[in-house]
């Protein structure tokens, strides 16, 4: 019953640096996580960690050069370009800039219509499957034949996602797909991806920065750092008492919204460093 | 919880291309011109009164008159029928060309453009070859191996012409290749073959179109250059030949020379101003989408007075508690403040509104606010740094005694950087990539503080020592691109204080830089107030970071205050409506997920069509 949808095995990827016989970028030094289906994986770390390479590698965007990826069973990291068509009804991907993931000069059906069109599906019924969507992510139908351009930050990340349901998945990618919008924006829209997972059933690898949207949606959660995961498990465990001194730190720097609270922190975030500190200091004399 | 508010905007009207030319005067005069050439070319076999290649003894060089209705040439050919369909040859030629040219360059630039690696190199590598050789001399060349050929000349002049079309089909698809939507259309599986054409070919039309009308002219120039060389092939009539022909006879028949010279003419400089005029109009639509209706300023106006009548909440002074700040003298007073910007139909659009605002000496004010609450406009009109177009329409900015509103832009230089200054939010783009970052410190503090180099020098290494950079020296020498987010933003800062101002205005100091970092940057900010007694305004839109630095906080929405008052106040016992929706939307002390329960979700959802394939 506890079936795994993604296995991430051990995943090494690797950039090529221009230059004769440089040593590539190891984006990813040996990741391995897994992902059941209905459940949201949270991945978090700070820019450089290698959480959205992560995420790339299991669109097939990123060069695996080590370790395995398998949706059910099957090995994707290799996969061809008809073997990723194949997959497009499986994974599918929020980005985090809703600006420049919709393409200016398509309108919003256009958009919503793409996937749906490889798969050949029928005019008639790719433009009901497109009224479908917009109800699912709450825009009038009237948005069809608007472009991009003529939306807010949020309705745009609202079309994202209605064209990453397009195809009914499985599991989606999202990458950071809420830093970009403002506070109440952002709250809404990641009622709404709880919404639809409930509804639908689909699982999430949410890629963040921050930790406390991350812990607010995720029932896993995995933290990297230097293109390693330092810590994973339950996600409040993980958000809440966190074992990884680099976790710790996370934890411990992101502010309060309450002065007094926010005091108490600060006080034990300079304790933590300070005792962080002291054991790096201990362990480099040992 | 929170107002969706998701109300379309007015649908933008799309006009083609077409119709947009066809109301720019330019563009609509020289498609005429064009459309009537072509017309003319096509109906010649119509219109023509003669045989373009009917030699007439009689009527060598015959003046115009009822029977030539343009004169005759040397071989007592009809000129108007010759103009006639040399037209047809002319610009068949110059289209052979131009297609030739988009066929190599467009399908090379986008093949290199998108794929890169090898075909990249070579075709990059052939392109600059081709851009060196000199075309005319391998037209010469060509017609010594080739003949007399108009068709083959016009074909290897396309070869020459592809770089052009190569280099900016290369340029549009390597901007776009790595775009998101490029990205998505790939995981939703399109092929290669799709998502060029629908994606990356859009980009490179415009572009492409406008090229072509410019390429188009010169593929006419050069052609009739070539034939009035005399190097064509003499049994099809050109307006080159005809050129050859008139210049030979110049003295003998002056009008020869006059009507197919005209024709050039008019022709090439109708297709230069039909590529501006469409580059004109293609580059207008890209522009900003004017959001506000007709009669804006009416609204505005109107807007203004009804935000007027609701006052913002006030909450009253905190007893004097630790914070010694709220007890200190005022340091600036802003009152009733208005900023707009100028439309282009001479009205003015407000962004900010009656704002109110005060910050004392050794206070820390938050101004807090989502995108478009016009936080930022109130911070840069203190600064009197807005953007072109932008002025303080109303109210007065007291600085220490000063009215900041009213300070010649001269006056206003003083006080920026002596007395107050500024932290911006991205730290990267606001340091000079040319200068060492030492120089870019000692500069301000030498021109403001009136010290030697050498001192300056001393003073900025300090200033390093004491935003916490490990290694002054070296950060000291070490050129912009050399240091990391969060060590320029302790540059910025240590750059900001140098002059020990009275007032700093930080402009979401931390949004930039990573989490653990922003925590330290936070630290620094606080030791160094602490040090100086400096009033701070510190927009930012993230609760976290007002209540980890901040006294007061006001609150902004859509261009005026709503809320203001001591921190405490408004985090505990918020009263307007939209602060309370901010703070209810933050995720901090939202319960988590909890575990992943398998049923849960699923049998919940277990009626749904869409749940094809989910096991439960």
């Amino acid at each position: 019953m506890t079936e795994t949808l993604l296995d991430v095995r051990d995943v090494v990827v690797e950039y090529p640096l221009k230059g004769f016989r440089k040593e590539p970028f190891k984006a990813l030094k040996g990741v391995s996580l897994d992902i059941r289906p209905g459940e949201t994986v949270g991945l978090v770390g700070e820019s450089g960690s290698g959480k959205t390479t992560l995420g790339r590698a299991v669109l097939g965007l990123a060069p695996v050069t080590g370790g395995s990826i398998k949706y059910r069973g099957q090995e994707i990291s290799k996969a061809t370009r008809a073997q990723r068509k194949e997959l497009s009804h499986e994974i599918q991907v929020v980005f985090q800039d809703p600006y420049t993931s919709l393409n200016p000069s398509m309108t919003i059906e256009q958009i919503l219509t793409e996937p749906l069109t490889v798969r050949k599906v029928e005019r008639q019924a790719a433009n009901k499957r497109v009224a479908e969507l917009l109800d699912q992510v709450r825009l009038p139908h009237g948005a069809a034949h608007r472009l991009p351009r003529e939306f807010s930050g949020g309705q745009r990340q609202r079309i994202a996602i209605a064209r990453a349901l397009a195809l009914d998945p499985k599991l989606i990618v999202c990458d950071e797909p809420v830093s970009a919008l403002d506070l109440s924006t952002q709250a809404t829209v990641l009622d709404l991806f709880i919404e639809i997972q409930e509804r639908t059933g689909v699982a999430y690898l949410f890629v963040s920065h921050d930790l406390a949207v991350v812990r607010h949606l995720s029932h896993r959660v995995a933290v990297m750092y230097h293109g390693e995961i330092v810590e994973w498990g339950d996600g409040e465990q993980v958000t809440g008492e966190p074992e990884h001194p680099y976790t710790q730190r996370l934890f411990m720097a992101a502010p309060v919204p309450d002065p007094d609270r926010q005091a108490q922190r600060r006080a034990d975030r300079l304790r933590l460093l300070d005792i962080q500190h002291q054991q790096n200091v201990q362990a480099g004399v040992a | 919880m929170i107002d969706t508010s998701i109300a379309l905007p007015t649908q933008a009207a799309k006009v083609s291309l077409f119709r947009k030319l066809l109301t720019n005067p330019t563009g609509a005069a020289s498609m005429l011109i064009l459309a009537l050439v072509a017309l003319a070319a096509v109906l010649a076999p119509v219109l023509a009164t003669h045989d373009p290649s009917l030699a007439s003894l009689q009527s060598v060089l015959a003046k115009s008159g009822p029977d030539h209705v343009l004169g005759a040439d040397s071989a007592g050919r009809d000129v108007f029928s010759r103009l006639l369909f040399a037209g047809q040859f002319s610009l068949a030629g110059a289209l052979l060309a131009l297609v030739v040219a988009v066929a190599i360059g467009v399908t090379g630039g986008l093949v290199a453009g998108y794929y890169g690696g090898w075909f990249d190199s070579v075709s990059s590598w052939l392109t600059g070859l081709l851009m060196a050789m000199p075309g005319i001399v391998i037209l010469l060349a060509a017609r010594a191996v080739v003949g007399p050929s108009m068709w083959l000349s016009m074909m290897i002049f396309g070869v020459l012409l592809s770089p052009a079309y190569f280099r900016l089909v290369y340029a549009c698809v390597t901007a776009v290749r790595n775009e998101l939507y490029v990205d998505a259309a790939r995981v939703s599986g399109l092929s290669d073959f799709r998502i060029i054409g629908r994606h990356i070919l859009t980009v490179v039309r415009a572009p492409v179109i406008i090229q072509s009308a410019m390429v188009l002219g010169i593929a006419i120039a050069i052609q009739a250059g070539l034939e009035f060389l005399g190097l064509g092939d003499l049994n099809i009539p050109t307006w080159g030949s005809m050129l050859n022909d008139g210049f030979i006879n110049l003295y003998k028949a002056p009008t020869l020379v006059l009507w197919p010279s005209l024709v050039l003419g008019v022709v090439c400089i109708a297709l230069t101003l039909l590529a501006n005029a469409m580059r004109d109009e293609l580059e207008r639509s890209r522009g900003p989408v004017k959001r506000r209706r007709k009669g804006a300023a009416l609204v505005d106006a109107a807007e203004a007075a009804a935000k007027r009548g609701e006052p913002a909440v006030v909450h009253p002074e905190a007893p004097a508690d630790e914070h010694s700040g709220s007890a200190g003298e005022i340091l600036l007073e802003v009152t009733d403040l208005g900023v707009g910007y100028d439309q282009p139909d001479g009205s003015t659009t407000h962004v900010v509104n009656h704002v109110g605002l005060t910050v004392r000496r050794g206070e820390v004010h938050g101004l807090v606010g989502e995108s478009g609450s016009g936080k930022t406009q109130t911070a840069f009109s203190i600064l009197r740094l807005l953007p072109q177009g932008g002025r303080v329409t109303g109210g007065s900015i007291v600085f220490d005694g000063t009215d900041l509103a009213r300070l010649s832009e001269k006056e206003m230089t003083k006080v920026r950087g002596q007395r107050i200054a500024y932290i911006p939010q991205e730290p990267m783009s606001n340091l000079d990539a040319a200068f060492t970052i030492g120089s870019q410190l000692m500069e301000p503090m030498r021109v403001c503080l009136g010290i030697s180099k050498a001192e300056a020098r001393k003073r900025a290494l300090a200033l390093l020592a004491k935003v916490g950079i490990p290694n002054p020296e070296r950060t000291f020498n070490a050129y912009p691109h050399e240091i990391s987010g969060g060590m320029a933003q302790r540059v910025l800062i240590a750059g900001a204080v140098s002059c020990e101002p009275d007032l700093l205005i930080a402009d979401e100091p931390t949004t930039a830089l990573d989490v653990t970092v922003q925590a330290e940057v936070l630290d620094l900010l606080r030791e160094l107030q602490d040090e100086l007694k400096m009033g701070v305004i510190l927009v930012t839109h993230n609760f976290g970071v007002v209540a980890d630095l901040c006294d007061r906080v006001t609150v902004m929405q859509t261009g005026r205050v709503v809320e203001t008052g001591p921190v405490r106040s408004i985090f505990n016992d918020a009263r307007h409506p939209y602060t309370q929706q901010l703070l209810e939307a933050i995720l901090e002390d939202a319960a988590p997920r909890g575990p992943f329960t398998n049923s849960g979700p699923l049998t919940s959802s277990a009626t749904l069509t869409s749940l094809t394939g989910v096991k439960p």
